[in-house]
């Protein structure tokens, strides 16, 4: 038990332990305050390498009370080195930290929710639910009913078909909502103002945010408690690269990360049919101007970020930027990323990797620096994005023939050699 | 001259649970000031000790957030309506308690 209790991010207004979420002196988003003494005493490297590969080896640095209750397995997927793309780009260096394969829904949010509804379970809720673009939507639905409890959750209406049937089929209550994901998540802090549910982006979210936290650590530790110089990551509500950062300060702080590892400069992604986070950035401006998003990168189509201020903090105080990419950019990166690592992202993915390659070609990652790049979702569940611009060349008859004509040109005869060995 | 000001139901027990009150001033400034002087406690939830809006409350002149305006300096003619909007976590809801 190390979480002291909440406190304001704004005005440093501390409140007890218990299901807050604003400030209630000025409106303020509360964050955990941990005992950072205490875990620095516990939570050593030793330790975290004693532990099974799940996101709970960093258990110290997650706001729960006792052992996770569902979501036991989530964490600790691949960080991978990408040398194909690496050479495509002229870059030293380049990771892929995959969640893409992240258990059991696919996507990073596993990591959140397996917080979240944990968190929902210790202060004895029934239902939970959330607002979602799509993918928090799948882990709230499985997770949920792992814990068998109720879940509903609410999406734009419009979204993509896997992402609304990987939230079916958990028998979670999925209610589409007409307009932007703004809209819904305006109705699901009305939601769990009246119901009193845990709505894990709204008033779980202290709780619930942390869990991203894990996606840094891990990329730390299986660099041997090292930092790349660069990291580029998606934004939708601006959360993520947040909490990558505050990993990184933890990880500093207690003595975990290598004393000479190099700050990491952090980059954020955005789609350019909904950029607001990146406009403020190249802006200089620190707060957010709405928008109404078109892109279709779905799961980042947030106009009125959560956390776009601090984002912007994070992205200009580590030395860092921000870029976007057009939808025919997103696609294109979604393919050099399958093609050239074998690793298949959603459209968010394709933002990532449009946005690293952009951010390289004008210099603004130096090609003799690290760089990590992090894969948030998978590809099976965005395959509208790609099902207009790849298809199967041709059908063909059973007939040697036929594939021989295929081909364009008739091989050497290789029947001699086999037979011949 | 007279200006409406909506307040959210997280300040409503220190308007005595009205949702929208009259206040006086010729800038969005010199009403959120007049509504102080007449609301003990109001003022220090809207601005922070410099007098600067706080980051996480919102205020609209009509239907136009005042950041894309003039800010406290945007003047207010009769007829017109601000709204205090708290963001939390981009809408209405809960604030913690003491």
């Amino acid at each position: 038990m190390f979480v002291k209790g909440l406190k304001c991010r704004e005005c440093g207004k501390v409140y007890p332990r218990d299901l807050v979420y604003v400030c209630g002196d000025c409106f303020g988003p509360l964050e955990i305050d941990y005992d950072y003494d205490a875990i620095r005493r516990v939570l050593t490297r030793r330790a975290v390498a004693s532990r099974p590969p799940t996101m709970w080896r960093y258990a110290e640095l997650l706001p729960l009370d006792g052992p996770p209750a569902v979501g036991v397995r989530v964490g600790c997927t691949p960080l991978l080195p990408a040398p194909r793309l690496a050479r495509a780009w002229g870059c030293r260096e380049i990771w892929i930290k995959n969640d893409a394969v992240q258990y059991p829904t696919l996507s990073f949010k596993d990591r959140v929710v397996a917080v979240a509804i944990s968190k929902a379970l210790e202060f004895g809720m029934e239902t939970v639910g959330c607002a979602s673009t799509g993918n928090l939507a799948n882990s709230v639905a499985a997770l949920a009913a792992q814990a068998g409890l109720e879940a509903y959750v609410l999406i734009p209406a419009d979204l993509e078909q896997g992402k609304v049937i990987n939230s079916l089929v958990y028998g979670a209550h999925v209610v589409g909502v007409e307009g932007q994901y703004d809209d819904v998540n305006r109705l699901c802090a009305e939601i769990a103002d009246r119901f009193g549910w845990g709505i894990v982006n709204v008033n779980l979210r202290p709780f619930y945010a942390e869990g991203s936290k894990s996606m840094g650590y891990e990329i730390f530790e299986d660099l041997g408690w090292r930092t790349p110089r660069n990291v580029v990551c998606p934004m939708a509500g601006g959360s993520l690269i947040c909490k990558l950062r505050k990993a990184e300060q933890e990880c500093r702080a207690l003595g975990l990360l290598e004393s000479d590892a190099p700050p990491v400069k952090y980059f954020g992604a955005q789609a350019a049919g909904c950029n607001p986070i990146v406009e403020m950035v190249k802006q200089r401006r620190d707060f957010v101007r709405p928008q109404r998003a078109r892109t279709i990168a779905k799961s980042l189509a947030i106009g009125n970020p959560a956390d776009g201020y601090y984002a912007y903090k994070t992205m200009t105080e580590s030395g860092g930027g921000a870029d976007d990419v057009t939808d025919e950019e997103v696609v294109a990166a979604m393919r050099e990323l399958a093609e050239s690592e074998g690793i298949f992202t959603e459209t968010a993915g394709g933002v990532t990797v449009g946005v690293a390659r952009k951010l390289v070609a004008a210099g603004r990652i130096p090609r003799d620096e690290s760089l990590a790049l992090c894969i948030t979702g998978n590809g099976l569940k965005t395959q509208e994005a790609l099902s207009g611009v790849l298809r199967v060349e041709r059908v063909i008859r059973p007939n040697l023939g036929e594939f021989e004509r295929l081909v364009g040109e008739r091989p050497a005869d290789r029947r001699l050699q086999i037979a011949a060995r | 001259m007279a200006i409406n000001v909506r307040i959210p139901t997280a300040l409503r027990a220190l308007t005595g649970e009205a949702a929208v009150v009259p206040a006086e001033g010729k800038t969005v400034g010199e009403v959120i000031r007049h509504l102080g002087a007449r609301f003990a406690g109001i003022g220090p939830r809207i601005c922070d000790e410099t007098g600067k809006v706080r980051r996480f409350v919102n205020l609209y002149l009509n239907d136009e957030d005042v950041r894309f305006l003039k800010n406290l300096d945007t003047p207010v003619k009769e007829g017109d309506e601000i709204s205090i909007v708290p963001a939390i976590a981009g809408g209405g809801g809960l604030v913690a308690r003491q």
